[in-house]
């Protein structure tokens, strides 16, 4: 692999682009690896990775119905923050936040991360209260956050109102190392990188069955053929009740619509993260100056990757009351992912009821943020049969044994 | 816009009217169930893509809990029905056979 550096462009500018080489391989499958992964969205992609980075594990192939990133990877509005609640996710996000840092040169390629900083808004006195408690335990956690109060927010976010009719800004907890990074470069750049090792990513390939013998993983047949395996990972987000039906169990996971939109480019207004978890409005701007806008979940089981309208108007009048400029803007497009959503709000890293069957899913409406810590976690537990310091909380038997991360109390809702 | 007849009071009820309840048809599990029963109870979920049994209340109308079927991958409603029933009635399970004639039925 030819390395991307400024000094490739120079080189490239001089001779009309024409040295580029592909970024990454687009192989017929092999008739066996010794590990399989299905979806190659950011979490897919990333174990892949790490299981070749940290584990030595090069004989993987990756297989994607569709196209790389083209599930909720590349769906997403690419908040990243790490200020939760519970020890084990503080643990995992805040790995994987500090990943985000050193991701560009990892993978070389530009993943533009951009540690701009995270304002989520406490808009009652509940969230102020609820936040604070964040900040305490953030504190104890080692993850940097501060509780602030409104004055703050303003000089943080000028186009802000803070005296809403409904919900005044009262204060917010703000995260000065979170931020966002570009959705497609974090895919495409393991994508490449895992090639590069000799992985095989296999694109439009999808999985329909899974063979099992004495009760571990033996085969997949998908649409490209039967490939055997020892080593099962299903990473493939509001789909693995579908993977996991055929494997035989049941995932405690139901698949809704998360929607998000963005406006017309403007100039520069806005250079941090805004959160408004009461009012669910999620808001940045990106480098091309479109306001991009997270919204609500649908409460009802969808496959469709379409959300309901009137979520879009909750948001949007939601975010005019906050930010009264919004409501000159056009909004340019709107659509929808697929999420996974667990009983607790937190994800699934966990082996299964099937030998050589691992699952990585339950990231619901913010796993974009944890993408390579997780990647991390779930290749050291595909690498080695069982889950290291940062997985071991988050098996699938905490359900049964009520041991629960629960984060659904804690931020209301997650992104 | 989802839209459900509500099978009590006879309205064509829009989502923002009704409030989802989850995967019915569920043996509640009760004084007695082992930790497993109580776990597929509470948590594991079909989640299937394709016909699902679901749960609804008509929130801001009559209040009172009813029975969908529907398709989550085309949104289309086979039949809404009453809840005083632990499994579909054949009504139902023939609206879906119309427009499925291999649906293999709920697992
Ligand atoms: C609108 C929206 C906004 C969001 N905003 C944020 C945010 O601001 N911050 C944040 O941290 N998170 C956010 N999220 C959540 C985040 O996008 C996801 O948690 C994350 O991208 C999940 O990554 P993944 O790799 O697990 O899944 P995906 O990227 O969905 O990848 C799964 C892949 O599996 C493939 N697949 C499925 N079935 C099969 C099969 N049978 N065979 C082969 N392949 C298959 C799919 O095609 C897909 O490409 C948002 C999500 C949405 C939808
Ligand atoms: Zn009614």
């Amino acid at each position: 692999m030819k390395r991307y550096s400024a000094f490739a462009i120079a080189r490239e500018g001089l001779r009309y682009h024409k040295g580029w080489e592909r970024a990454w391989g687009s192989p017929e499958p092999k008739k066996r690896y010794d590990a399989i992964i299905v979806g190659a969205g950011g979490h897919g992609l990333a174990t892949a990775f790490y299981l070749g980075k940290n584990f030595g594990i090069t004989n993987v192939a990756v297989l994607e119905k569709g196209w790389l990133g083209g599930g909720n990877t590349g769906r997403n509005t690419t908040i990243i923050r790490s200020n939760y609640l519970q020890d084990p996710s503080a643990a995992i996000y805040e790995k994987s936040r500090s990943l985000y840092e050193t991701m560009s040169q990892d993978v070389n390629m530009n993943v533009m991360f951009s540690p701009r900083g995270v304002i989520m808004l406490a808009q009652t006195h509940h969230e102020v209260r609820g936040y604070q408690r964040t900040a305490h335990a953030n504190a104890l956690q080692g993850v940097e956050t501060t509780f602030i109060g409104p004055q703050k927010v303003k000089e943080l976010v000028p186009i802000i109102n803070l005296e809403g009719p409904r919900y005044p800004v009262l204060g917010g907890l703000w995260q000065a190392r979170g931020g966002t990074a570009r959705h497609d470069a974090v895919a495409w750049g393991y994508a490449r990188a895992c090639s590069d090792m000799g992985m095989d990513i296999i694109q439009n390939c999808a999985v329909t069955g899974i063979e099992t013998e004495g009760g571990a993983v033996k085969a997949v047949n998908t649409s490209k053929g039967r490939i055997e395996t020892g080593k099962l990972a299903l990473v493939v987000a509001g789909h693995s009740s579908d993977l996991a039906e055929m494997a035989g169990f049941r995932l405690p996971i139901e698949s809704v619509a998360l929607q998000a939109l963005v406006s017309e480019p403007i100039k520069p207004c806005m250079d941090v993260v805004v959160m408004a978890n009461t009012v669910h409005g999620y808001l940045s701007q990106s480098d091309k100056g479109e306001m991009v806008i997270g919204g609500g979940t649908d409460h009802y089981n969808n496959y469709t990757q379409r959300g309901s309208f009137h979520h879009i108007e909750e948001t949007v009048r939601a975010l005019v009351e906050t930010f009264p400029m919004m409501s000159r803007l056009k909004m340019l497009r709107q659509w929808g992912g697929i999420v996974d959503m667990t009983g607790d709000r937190s994800p699934l890293i966990s082996k299964t009821p099937v030998g050589g069957i691992f699952v990585n899913c339950g990231w619901g409406t913010g796993g974009f943020k944890a993408i390579p810590g997780s990647g991390w976690a779930m290749a050291e537990l595909v690498a080695k049969g069982e889950p290291g310091p940062l997985a071991a909380d988050f098996g699938i038997e905490r359900f049964r044994e009520g041991r629960f991360i629960d984060e659904s109390v804690a931020a209301g809702v997650a992104h | 816009m989802l839209i459900l007849e509500c099978p009590y009071c006879g309205i064509h009820a829009d989502e923002t009217e009704l409030e989802n309840g989850g995967e019915a048809h569920l043996t509640r599990a009760t004084v007695g169930a082992s930790d497993e029963e109580f776990e597929s109870y509470l948590f594991a979920r079909a989640n299937p893509k394709g016909v699902h049994f679901e749960r609804w209340r008509h929130a801001y109308g009559c209040g009172k809990w009813f029975l969908a079927a529907r398709d989550t991958v085309t949104l289309e409603v086979f039949a809404t029905y009453c809840a005083q029933t632990s499994e579909p009635p054949a009504e139902v399970l023939k609206a879906i056979r119309a427009k499925h004639p291999d649906w293999e039925g709920s697992a």
